[in-house]
């Protein structure tokens, strides 16, 4: 057995003309937390579809937990649990049922499937709700059920499609203490989301854009291995100095944060906080100080180029 | 007052546009009348031609050969059997081989000189068109013989009306409608249930699940086959109780021919359900099958008033064979075996349907 749950050589994915996802290279640890950074359209969804089999690849090799998908992807469906992005139980059955019927499609047999509901209801603190409907729940109360659900055969590689995009940023918090509960216990996980912060608890992280793979590693080193340097400028006239600034080649980008500006200035400029004041006159009395790089700042740095 | 046109346009070219992009109901709107007004023009033709009959001549003399020419070229029967025994004709009768039989005495020739009757029409009287067309040969005028006859007093034929004496059309639109209730609540119910989990997203889940296109088939249609044992229990309760239509047939005769219909009707609903992409493409495809159903399966004009194209896509819908089936065990107290050649199109036709729509559903979004 390899120490990889995943592993995807040169994978291509097109619809008709179109590319969705072009020459995707992917490793993905046993028990890790694998996450997938872009924006909506960047081949995120379709890379999670290709790699449980739901889409046949174009070209490339996939293979999931020892099996060849697309061809063994039914052997695949056990070992697996699935989170789509947009809710995908039945809203006009109670918790405990739609629970009940997944554990059925599963074969799970009557009795572990009882434990195995009980179980599920308190980790995820749907216990009291239980005989209530799906429909009228909260995005934060089915976003728990999907993940019972999706966790109820207990997987060994959980995919989870956009799983907080519906919800609050409390609801997330613990969402993600329960995504390292079950990474704890040996689940291997691969998630997306165009949320930063989200990315950034991830132990290892792909960048994805127009169906590019641009950067992936810890979050950590792709932030320490950027090239650039942040500078935080508080300054007046914020928007016509950051036009000034983008014309330089040496600045990355500019972001704009409340009163102040973030710079992200090519790291062969030796004293970034000197170069500025050099060149820009303006800039002589402003507050200037180095900050911390953030997972954006590396997003902003490796993509922006073919964006549609 | 000009702002409220601009609006009123914007709504409009919207919703043009979104129709001419939704091909099916396009389709639909073109195809609807089409297909349609050809079938009702075609279907409804009260003129009933080439009833399928049989004749026991048990003269075997020239002169029942010339009756039964005479018969013959009125265009009204198509003599189709020819039998030794009324007994045989009455089995072929009761299986739905022909609708009625032509029986010739041992003395026909005497009758002839003597001016008496001249022999009997046994007729499956469940349909009032048939029996109607056939009554109507009773007074048949003569001609065609080349030596004298004696001219009648009354009829040439005696009529004896099988399973329906009375007349009465109830008789056999009751179990007609069987047929086309359940072809339209089995069909809508099932074309509704592959897109219904597709357009609220469950679809992406249940195919990620391990289990398998024929077991989803399957399992999807069982419960509704439940449902369509209990419309046929209120169809029939309430057509015996209330408008007196006769059960002849065995109850387990009755009960396992609707399941082979409903299972025909569920599954076409199925591969439906494997072609639409919203509910109302469903939902108009069903009407689609369920029109034809009404006006070509035997429910509202004899199969025989139809002309050969009709008669071809009658053969096709579940609906006519079931007319057929049900018709003989109800009415006539025929049983499967009687009528294995519907029998057997229903079964083949509903393991068809399962199967095509299994292989159209596909557990991938490829």
């Amino acid at each position: 057995m390899s120490e990889f749950a995943i592993q995807a050589r040169n994978v291509v994915k097109k619809f008709g003309a179109f590319t969705a996802i072009e020459g995707i290279n992917l490793n993905v640890e046993k028990g890790s937390i694998y996450g997938f950074l872009g924006p909506n359209g960047c081949g995120k969804s379709t890379t999670i579809r290709v790699l449980t089999g739901l889409l046949s690849p174009t070209s490339g090799e996939v293979d999931v937990l020892g099996l060849k998908i697309p061809k063994q992807s039914e052997l695949l469906r056990l070992k697996i649990g699935y989170m789509t992005q947009k809710f995908s139980l039945y809203d006009d059955l109670t918790v405990e049922e739609n629970l009940q019927f997944i554990g059925q499609i599963f074969g799970m047999p009557n009795h572990d499937l009882r434990q195995r509901l009980d179980q599920q209801l308190r980790t995820y603190g749907l216990d009291q709700r239980r005989k209530q409907r799906v429909g009228g729940m909260s995005g934060g109360q089915k976003q728990r059920l999907s993940l019972a659900a999706a966790t109820m055969h207990n997987p060994e590689l959980l995919f989870l499609d956009e799983p907080t995009s519906a919800v609050d940023p409390e609801n997330r918090r613990e969402f993600w203490e329960q995504l390292f509960d079950l990474s704890d216990q040996g689940t291997t996980i691969l998630i997306t989301t165009h949320y930063m912060d989200e990315a950034e608890r991830c132990h290892r992280l792909a960048i994805m854009e127009s169906g590019f793979i641009r950067a992936d590693g810890e979050p950590e080193r792709l932030m320490a291995e950027m090239g650039v340097n942040i500078v935080e400028v508080k300054a007046p006239a914020l928007r016509t100095l950051k036009e000034k600034l983008l014309l330089r080649t040496e600045v990355r980008s500019a972001a704009q944060l409340g009163v102040r500006l973030r710079v992200l200035i090519h790291n062969h400029v030796d004293n970034p906080i000197q170069w500025l004041r050099q060149q820009f006159p303006e800039l002589t009395q402003s507050e200037m100080n180095i900050a911390r790089p953030s997972l954006e700042d590396v997003f902003v740095t490796v993509t922006g180029e073919g964006r549609q | 007052m000009i702002q409220s046109l601009v609006r009123m346009k914007a709504i409009m070219m919207k919703e043009i546009r979104q129709l001419s992009r939704d091909r099916i109901t396009f389709g639909m709107v073109v195809m609807i009348p089409l297909i349609q007004l050809l079938l009702f023009g075609f279907a409804i033709n009260t003129d009933v031609r080439d009833i399928p009959v049989a004749v026991v001549d048990q003269s075997q003399s020239a002169a029942g050969r010339v009756l039964t020419e005479s018969v013959r070229v009125t265009q009204v029967v198509n003599i189709t059997q020819r039998y030794a025994t009324p007994q045989e004709a009455e089995q072929a009768i009761q299986d739905g081989l022909v609708r009625a039989a032509l029986i010739l005495p041992a003395d026909l020739t005497q009758r002839m000189a003597q001016g008496r009757v001249l022999g009997q029409w046994i007729v499956d009287g469940s349909d009032t068109m048939i029996s109607g067309a056939i009554k109507a040969l009773q007074n048949m005028p003569l001609t065609d013989f080349d030596f004298e006859i004696k001219p009648q007093t009354h009829k040439t034929f005696e009529v004896a009306l099988f399973y329906n004496p009375s007349q009465r059309s109830a008789v056999n639109i009751v179990p007609g409608l069987l047929g086309v209730i359940l072809t339209m609540t089995m069909i809508l119910f099932t074309s509704a249930a592959i897109v219904r989990e597709r357009e609220r997203g469950n679809l992406e889940l249940l195919i990620t699940t391990p289990i398998h296109s024929l077991e989803l088939m399957i399992a999807k249609i069982v419960p509704y086959i439940f449902v369509g044992l209990i419309q046929v229990v209120i169809i029939l309760g309430l057509g015996h109780f209330i408008f007196g239509v006769p059960i002849n047939g065995a109850l387990s005769q009755i009960l396992l021919g609707t399941l082979l219909f409903i299972s025909a009707s569920l599954t076409l609903g199925l591969v439906i359900s494997t072609i639409a992409i919203t509910q109302l493409q469903a939902m108009q495809m069903t009407v689609f099958i369920l029109l034809p159903s009404i006006l070509l399966s035997g429910f509202m004009f004899p199969y025989e008033a139809m002309p050969i194209a009709a008669q071809w896509i009658s053969e096709v819908l579940p609906a006519t064979h079931f007319m057929r089936l049900i018709r003989g065990i109800v009415l006539r107290g025929a049983d499967l075996v009687d009528l294995w050649r519907d029998t057997l199109w229903l079964a083949g036709f509903t393991i068809l349907g399962l199967i095509v729509a299994s292989k159209r559903f596909k557990k991938s979004l490829d």
